[in-house]
């Protein structure tokens, strides 16, 4: 391309023709500029890149290469006939998909509102507003885990309240199960939701809405057509966030699961603490990880990632 | 942080910015690297323990004052698991000279070639009770997996109307209420189904070697699953959830039931058909001070550190020696799992059986929690 255009700056020169000539000129020292930009860059990036390798490839090649090792030492497919002969595996992975679903529908669900909301608030409150948001974000997962455990156990807070206020008569179970493992989630993982929801309707001009309705749109018709869809990538890339912290999580479906939510990740931690056999936890790995990266890939298609992480049409 | 002025930023000085920033960072790792690879034996011993009321006992009878009058200098951490001891070994890089674990992880390891063989000419176990050690790891105390219940819901234990038995703990007619029970470890979990079952002590270990026997175990507690409300994932759980009064009832490590008591839980336990099973010390494989940790373990294996082991956790020692040498009072000695009372009441743990069948009963076991 370059050298073409190059040809052309040659020819144009001994035509005598100075205008395209000038503006070809520039063109080249343009791409010459740009080219050496971006070797710039990737200079700039080589340090990172190389971390990248270091602490992602390596490491994820060696647990797929686990992954096939066996029990005897050699090479093996026992670790994923394993996954097969028991169906606590099969159930596991649907448990961490549907906690995952679950927890991101929460989320969807909780905070689109409060980032709308966020959205339309005078810059002086935002502040505070956004603190809330925060706060808790900035706070300890564990500490937020044990305290959802206080409020919600079977002699906890809310219990105990609601009991005193006659609301209902004997404990109820919010915790050590599926519930307490949706709330405890959901709590923490809003805010990866909230912050790029609120930076996309940051953006949309609110000029938009008023075009709606002055052409007609009533304020619910205008919100279904312009300010929802301008609102979806924002959306669409929380909540791939969420659902994607989901399906490793440890800790919380852990303490509030009461041992009944049984996601990947701790049957990953019973092979390993109970029977130190890295190459079947290393399996469980390497499938939780291809059906990671097999629902991004669908979502992907489905909803046009690309256009919705990185703003390109 | 040093100001570069916007203008001292040129080209050139960018590159040579990162390549410079870059040295001292490339020469810290390499010395690191080199400090890792040359411990020396005037290096303190590393002794690896678990968290809570556990490890404090610990530390209060045995590891401060054997380090004392030994001048052994000694290193604390908490977190002891075989399968890390295992994973260091393998990796070639271990950190740990002395590690904690319950017998059947012990044995799991040994069996893995993860530990170092006990030099019984430096650690005398001839006052040690019989089966409380191996050739690759010495009891350190012993401990009943109980089960342990709300005394203000089901009474005192041995007064009428208190539950007694496995079969009590499993039947919620006669004892309503909710269970909790062990999660994603199947490490004692199985014997007391099999007795609540009708199973005699004795002939547990016999029936739980066919799978069907396991089945059997497994289907027990299937029945019992929709009584328990919790399963718990280690013994500062246990303790917690009879502290919150979340259950009612729930298997676990007598000493754990007795600290929350002393933290005023009501909570009370009883040894009959309990299993008895011990804790001990191990040397992983290629420790970098392997003849000092020999060395500590030989002290604190020593009765006059395990008489003052009750006093802290109510543990019994595995030097037979320390009943005879500690100042506990009687009613406390007569609590302690090893007391000669009590072991008769008990099932001891078999470490043939684990070492067979840990695998796919935890499999098994899994199995009946995922459902």
């Amino acid at each position: 391309m370059s050298k073409t255009s190059a040809e052309t700056v040659v020819e144009n020169n001994q035509t005598g023709n100075q205008f395209p000539a000038v503006s070809d000129d520039n063109r080249v020292a343009l791409a010459e500029q740009e080219k050496r930009e971006q070797w710039k860059l990737l200079s700039l990036t080589f340090p990172a890149l190389v971390v990248i390798a270091l602490v992602i490839l390596i490491p994820v090649g060696w647990l797929f290469y686990l992954s096939f090792i066996g029990k005897a030492g050699g090479f093996s497919l026992e670790n994923y006939q394993k996954m097969i002969e028991y169906k606590s595996y099969a159930r596991t992975f649907t448990t961490t998909f549907q906690v995952s679903f679950l927890t991101t529908l929460i989320c969807i669900l909780l905070g689109y509102p409060l980032a709308y909301f966020l959205a339309q608030l005078p810059g002086r409150w935002v502040g505070f507003f956004m603190l809330a948001v925060l706060l808790p974000f900035w706070t300890s997962l564990l500490v937020r885990t044990y305290a959802w455990l206080v409020l919600l156990q079977r002699k906890g807070i809310i219990n105990d309240f609601a009991i005193n206020m006659g609301l209902w008569e004997s404990p109820i179970k919010l915790v050590h199960n599926m519930t307490g493992t949706l709330i405890g989630m959901a709590h923490i993982m809003l805010p990866f939701l909230v912050l790029p929801l609120y930076n996309a309707m940051k953006k949309i001009d609110r000029d938009m809405m008023h075009a709606a309705s002055n052409l007609g749109a009533s304020p619910a018709r205008a919100f279904w057509t312009v300010y929802m869809p301008l609102s979806l990538p924002g959306m669409v890339a929380g909540s791939l966030i969420v659902f994607v912290l989901c399906l490793g999580f440890y800790v919380t479906p852990a303490v509030l699961g009461g041992g009944r939510v049984i996601m990947v990740s701790t049957q990953i931690t019973a092979i390993l603490e109970n029977q130190f056999n890295w190459g079947a936890a290393s399996a469980l790995g390497v499938v939780l990880l291809i059906a990671t990266l097999l629902v991004l890939f669908i979502a992907g298609r489905v909803l046009k990632l690309d256009a919705a992480l990185f703003g390109k049409s | 942080m040093m100001y570069f002025g916007e203008r001292s930023i040129t080209r050139k000085t960018t590159s040579t910015l990162v390549t410079s920033s870059l040295k001292p960072i490339v020469k810290a790792a390499l010395a690191s690297a080199m400090v890792v690879g040359s411990a020396t034996a005037a290096d303190p011993v590393t002794v690896v323990s678990w968290g809570g009321s556990y490890g404090a006992a610990q530390d209060a009878a045995l590891f401060n004052d054997a380090s004392a009058n030994t001048g052994i200098e000694i290193n604390r951490e908490s977190g002891a698991s075989m399968s890390k001891t295992c994973l260091q070994v393998e990796s070639g890089s271990v950190s740990w000279d002395l590690v904690v674990t319950g017998s059947g992880g012990g044995a799991a390891a040994a069996a893995k070639g993860c530990l170092e063989k006990i030099d019984f000419d430096v650690v005398d176990v001839s006052d040690f009770y019989p089966n409380l050690y191996t050739d690759y790891c010495v009891g350190s105390d012993v401990f009943a997996t109980v089960m342990a219940w709300n005394t203000d819901k089901y009474g005192e234990p041995g007064s009428d109307g208190a539950p007694k038995t496995w079969a009590d703990f499993f039947d919620v007619e006669k004892f309503p209420g909710t269970r909790a029970y062990r999660a994603n470890n199947v490490d004692g979990a199985l014997e007391p189904a099999l007795m609540a079952d009708g199973v005699p002590p004795e002939e547990v270990y016999d029936v739980l070697s066919t799978k069907e026997g396991m089945q059997r175990a497994i289907n027990k507690i299937r029945e019992l699953k929709p009584n328990i409300a919790v399963f718990w994932e280690s013994g500062a759980q246990q303790a917690q959830l009879m502290k919150d009064a979340e259950v009612d009832m729930s298997t676990g490590w007598n000493g754990r039931f007795d600290n929350a008591k002393k933290d005023g839980a009501t909570v009370g336990y009883s040894f009959d058909q309990a299993l008895l099973d011990y804790d001990c010390f191990a040397i992983p494989k290629g420790a970098p001070n392997k003849d000092t940790a020999m060395k500590f373990l030989a002290e604190v294996s020593k009765p006059e550190y395990q008489a003052n082991l009750p006093f802290h956790i109510t543990y019994g020692p595995t030097n037979q020696k320390a009943y005879e040498l500690t100042t506990a009072p009687k009613e406390l000695i007569e609590s302690l799992p090893s007391h000669p009372n009590n072991v008769p009441l008990m099932l001891p743990v078999s470490l043939d059986w684990y070492a067979q069948n840990r695998e796919t009963a935890l499999e098994l076991y899994i199995e009946m929690l995922s459902e």
